[in-house]
């Protein structure tokens, strides 16, 4: 979650480099497979409870447009001057999984729904935090345009840069869950995830993914890209 | 002039519930303060060799993440064992009459009339008896648990518990709110385990139950 410049090439290594590190946790309690197991287990019973507690009425603060940031925090696992913009005009939504028409979206098509917009406090999981504005369709009222079967549990996203995510169904429902196309007052800009950002203000902020190019319903959990690295799936605030 | 023995006792009930206390505060205070290095909100972070997470270069290397995911998982673990150890404890502090014998009376005067003894070095200490000052201390500590537990909440889940997060103020001033009774709790350690130290039948009446003093016996 950092931007460190190193911590790309650092991440690209980890797989050469795992076999050697595991030589180098002995020494620690805290990453001892048993206590990590552990942890696990007790992290899988907290995303049941986080999503006891999720309630659909339960709506993110709103806040004026004077409370909006000058200017948004960029964040991906690699810094700002790797983001590769995407190319409008091949650019295409991918549909798939538990969807009756899964013919792919284009950026015109995805411009064209009825927006709605929100400024909703965006919430990292590293405790940083800032108010933004996005305005797209609701990421429900889409599912229904394109019969997916909302009685299925998740929602999966796949991104261009491979970063990928899931949601619960009722938070995918939920209303203040949009598909952003604009941040601020302008189209999404390429390092805030042009052309598609899923906006969850319900989530923490690695739950919100951007550069999105294929959405599918399913009825397995899909994983996430910061849960396969030890945070919490569900991750609702 | 001789007489009983000073007696200090602590029921099992009370022992496993402090001790869980114990463990759940130093797991908290750990991988909290990993989590803090994060984002400082300070201009300062905690040495890296005192925060609880695993091995941030090992997680560096395989999850581009300093740790702080191996911290949160310590949180939110540690955080059941806090609920049930301080649950427990004042549950049994108030139903078996503990705290009403122990903790009370307590007033402004007595507490006036000991801080000053302590601040000076006279306040004496007799095993099984406890002093305005050391009263104040764990109604104080107890208070700061709650607040930790409340201020948490608003932080875990300013959504679903917007009303909560309103009452601290908002996101971020929640997040300063933790971290002040996070330094509160830590305070109230460094001076309990001082205080331990120097009257070491208190940590055996802690262990095993029971602990007497001839000291004090006149």
């Amino acid at each position: 979650m950092q931007n460190n410049p190193m911590q790309r090439r650092a991440l690209l290594r980890g797989s050469l480099s795992l076999g050697a590190a595991t030589l180098l946790t002995g020494c620690d309690i805290s990453d001892g497979d048993a206590v990590q197991s552990a942890l696990h287990a007790i992290s899988r019973w907290n995303d049941r409870v986080q999503a006891f507690l999720f309630r659909e009425q339960a709506m993110a603060k709103e806040y004026a447009a004077g409370d909006v940031a000058k200017a948004f925090r960029y964040n991906a696992y690699y810094p700002a001057q790797d983001v590769a913009p995407i190319d409008p005009g091949t650019y295409r939504l991918g549909l798939a999984g538990l969807i009756a028409d899964k013919r792919p979206w284009t950026v015109p098509q995805l411009m064209a729904l009825p927006r709605r917009m929100q400024r909703t406090r965006h919430v990292c999981v590293e405790g940083w935090s800032y108010v933004g504005q996005w305005s797209g369709v609701p990421l429900g009222d889409f599912l229904r345009l394109i019969g997916a079967d909302t009685n299925a549990s998740y929602v999966g996203f796949q991104c261009a840069d491979g970063y990928y995510e899931g949601i619960d169904m009722p938070t995918a429902l939920h209303p203040q869950t949009i598909m952003a196309v604009t941040a601020g007052d302008e189209i999404l800009p390429d390092k805030f995830g042009f052309p598609l950002k899923i906006r969850i203000p319900t989530k923490l902020g690695f739950k919100n993914p951007k550069w999105v190019t294929a959405l599918y319903v399913t009825n397995t959990q899909p994983r996430g890209f910061w849960s396969d690295r030890g945070y919490d799936w569900f991750s609702g605030i | 002039m001789s007489g009983a023995p000073d007696i200090q006792l602590h029921s099992r009930v009370a022992r496993l519930a402090h001790w869980c206390q114990a463990i759940a505060v130093v797991i908290m205070i750990g991988s909290g303060w990993r989590i803090y290095d994060n984002v400082p909100i300070l201009p300062f972070e905690f040495p890296y060799w005192i925060t609880l997470g695993g091995n941030k270069y090992l997680a560096t290397t395989t999850s581009n993440d300093w740790g702080t995911g191996n911290a949160i998982a310590w949180h939110f673990a540690g955080m059941w064992l806090l609920l049930f150890g301080f649950g427990l404890f004042v549950l049994n502090g108030v139903l078996t009459g503990h705290f009403r014998r122990d903790f009370l009376p307590l007033t402004p005067r007595s507490f006036l009339r000991d801080f000053v003894a302590a601040a000076t070095f006279r306040l004496g200490h007799r095993l099984g008896e406890y002093n305005a000052v050391q009263k104040m201390f764990y109604w104080s500590v107890m208070f700061a648990i709650a607040m930790m537990f409340a201020s948490g909440l608003a932080i875990w889940k300013p959504v679903q518990l917007g009303w909560l997060t309103w009452v601290f103020g908002g996101f971020p001033a929640a997040r300063v709110v933790h971290f002040v009774f996070m330094s509160a709790i830590v305070g109230f350690l460094a001076i309990h385990v001082v205080l331990v130290i120097l009257v070491p039948k208190t940590f055996v009446a802690m262990v095993l139950g029971r602990a007497e003093d001839h000291h004090h016996a006149k």
